[in-house]
């Protein structure tokens, strides 16, 4: 539906593109982290694109990722598993930016990589204002940082909460208690 | 200078009052919520106050959040309805439906669900959505003042829910759908039942809406407050109710229709001005347009299986299962390590009852997805809060939370 959409990103922004795929009438794009903006307001301004509803961000932690097949052995279809700094530049998360037009009625996925020891990248706010809250549960779950994001503070937990719970390596049955530090307020 | 005797009888306009009789001001911070009646409990808003003019509001949710998304990690596909139960628990039947439709999708299977279960799930899914927007009309409207609306709603609401409750066994989390159809059939009689409360319903939305819709505090309170532009609307993602009512033309179930929502006719109701008026009666309009689908559905229904007949995916019959070694087998194994879902990701979204409810799963291959986020209408509308609380009175906030319907579960998570 939207692989006009693909080829229209592939034709001007060629090496940024990293990865395209289609899957389950989705189509996702990933794009190099220093092109993100750039394709971004591309794919908001330009009239044949008119990606003007901004659905949802979120992050995916690839720390545990072992896809299994049919018979319980390796999927080699799937994307392959992480592996610090080998095959994948220890590229740990991906943050996910679906969009939607309401004029085409097409959607898209664009997605940018980064490694766990540079986890940030510019934010989409300033172009698509409802993505605010998306990027701040996005840093609150998985500690990834939106460059240029108005107001990026915890959004869910409580500004002394040590750790980020969705990634892959925080126990699901941690505990902590919390204990009040005003120095701590809106300042990570 | 004016003396104060004039300033008391109120002689003078004010524009003639000479700064010196202003009454000193400064910025002043106030604490609304959590625990405040009409913040639901689960929304702390820090207000910056003029006198009782709103400057800044920080709005701040997080007081419900469970972490679905880690909880559904560790559990099996089958295990996570009950936690979708709990994401918006006044329609946790559409949460239900968008859930399965997700993992089926993933699965490859959405073309092979039988044809009853599809209807079932739009018929248990509008009446979901109709109990979801009488809570909200009906509460919004108490606490305006007009505690009857209220009254007659969660009675017309209380006869939908022992309809939900007679199909699943639960009155409120009801845990109905399965991948793959739905856990039980409707019982003997049921769609009759259901026409006769629709024909009830019908009475007490008269009623209500001729205590409403002119009346005077309530019109005063809603119209022009707390309007959105369409063009803010868009860029702040909103669907749903509060999407429709600043004029985006945009429902699921027409734009991409999904189950067999392509079958029905029914309208998609259109506001002008993005106001709580607009929203209110958008609202309204929408029961009505989910009667309409009702009515086809129970008239249209076929007969047939309500669970595919996949072994992946559905149980073994309980008779199957306690006879046969291979049956037991199955079962066993679907229970303790789920059903198998192939690697690979995909976003499925519903018209929730507050707007586009999407889920976006991530599957390894394991019995357990690695990765299961909730796109929430709810979180996505309270974002907006801020902006339109801004300049607005303290007053004001009640009927614009009110019509935002935020659902603590959904929007926490």
């Amino acid at each position: 539906m939207a692989q006009k959409v693909v080829d229209a990103l592939k034709a001007k922004f060629g090496d940024a593109i990293v990865a395209t795929a289609s899957a389950y009438g989705d189509e996702v794009v990933t794009v190099k982290r220093d092109k993100l903006t750039a394709i971004a307001t591309f794919l908001r301004d330009d009239p044949a694109m008119a990606f003007d509803v901004p659905v949802f961000v979120t992050a995916i932690d690839l720390l545990d990722w072992r896809p299994i097949g049919a018979r319980g052995a390796p999927d080699p279809a799937a994307r392959p598993a992480y592996d610090p700094g080998e095959h994948n530049d220890g590229l740990r998360f991906e943050v996910c930016f679906q969009l939607r037009s309401l004029a085409h009625r097409h959607r898209l996925r664009l997605k940018v990589q980064l490694k766990e020891t540079d986890a940030k990248l510019p934010s989409l706010t300033p172009l698509w204002a409802g993505f605010n809250w998306q990027e701040r549960e996005t840093f609150d779950m998985y500690g990834i940082r939106f460059d240029g994001h108005p107001d990026l503070r915890r959004i869910y937990l409580y500004d002394e909460f040590v750790g980020y719970p969705l990634r892959k390596d925080y126990p699901k049955d941690k505990r902590q208690p919390l204990v009040r530090r005003p120095d701590l307020v809106g300042d990570h | 200078m004016a003396d104060l005797k004039t300033l008391v009888l109120g002689r003078k306009e004010v524009a003639e009052l000479d700064d010196e009789h202003e009454l000193p001001h400064e910025l002043m911070t106030v604490n609304m919520g959590p625990s405040h009646p009409a913040m639901h409990g689960t929304v702390r808003i820090v207000l910056t106050v003029d006198g009782e003019r709103i400057v800044k509001g920080d709005v701040q949710p997080g007081y419900l959040h469970r972490c679905f998304e880690k909880e559904a990690e560790h559990a099996t596909y089958t295990q996570i309805f009950p936690y979708t139960d709990r994401l918006n628990y006044v329609s946790p039947m559409i949460n239900n439906c968008g859930y399965a439709m997700a993992v089926e999708k993933l699965l490859g299977i959405t073309a092979q669900i039988p044809r009853r279960a599809e209807f079932i799930r739009v018929i248990v899914s509008e009446v979901s959505r109709i109990t979801d927007h009488l809570t909200c009309v009906g509460a919004s409207a108490m606490e305006l003042g007009a505690f009857t609306p209220f009254l007659y709603f969660l009675k017309a609401r209380e006869w939908l829910y022992t309809l939900l409750e007679e199909v699943s066994g639960a009155r409120l989390t009801h845990s109905y759908v399965r991948v793959g159809g739905v856990g039980k059939d409707l019982p003997a009689g049921w769609l009759a039942k259901l026409e006769v409360r629709l024909t009830e319903l019908e009475a007490v939305m008269v009623e209500v809406e001729q205590m409403l819709n002119l009346n005077k505090i309530f019109r005063d309170r809603m119209a022009g407050v707390g309007a959105i532009s369409r063009a803010d609307a868009l860029a702040w993602g909103q669907t749903g109710p509060i999407g429709r009512a600043a004029g985006i033309d945009y429902d699921v179930r027409k734009d991409h229709p999904y189950s067999v929502y392509g079958e029905f006719e029914f309208d998609v109701p259109l506001g002008t001005t993005g106001d709580c008026l607009d929203r209110y009666l958008v609202r309204i309009e929408e029961i009505k347009q989910s009667m309409r689908i009702l009515r086809q559905a129970a008239a249209a229904i076929p007969d047939g299986p309500i669970m595919i007949d996949d072994g992946r995916v559905a149980l073994p019959p309980k008779a199957a299962a306690y006879n046969t070694i291979e049956a037991m087998i199955r079962h066993f194994k679907h229970v303790v390590d789920g059903i198998k879902v192939p690697a690979g990701e995909a976003y499925t979204f519903v018209e929730g009852g507050n707007g586009e409810l999407g889920f976006f799963i991530v599957g390894d291959g394991t019995g357990r997805p690695y990765k299961c986020y909730v796109r929430s209408p709810s979180f996505v509308h309270l974002s907006t809060a801020e902006k339109i609380f801004h300049n607005h009175l303290i007053a004001d906030i009640v009927p614009i939370f009110g019509m935002i319907n935020m659902i603590g579960g959904e929007c926490d998570k």
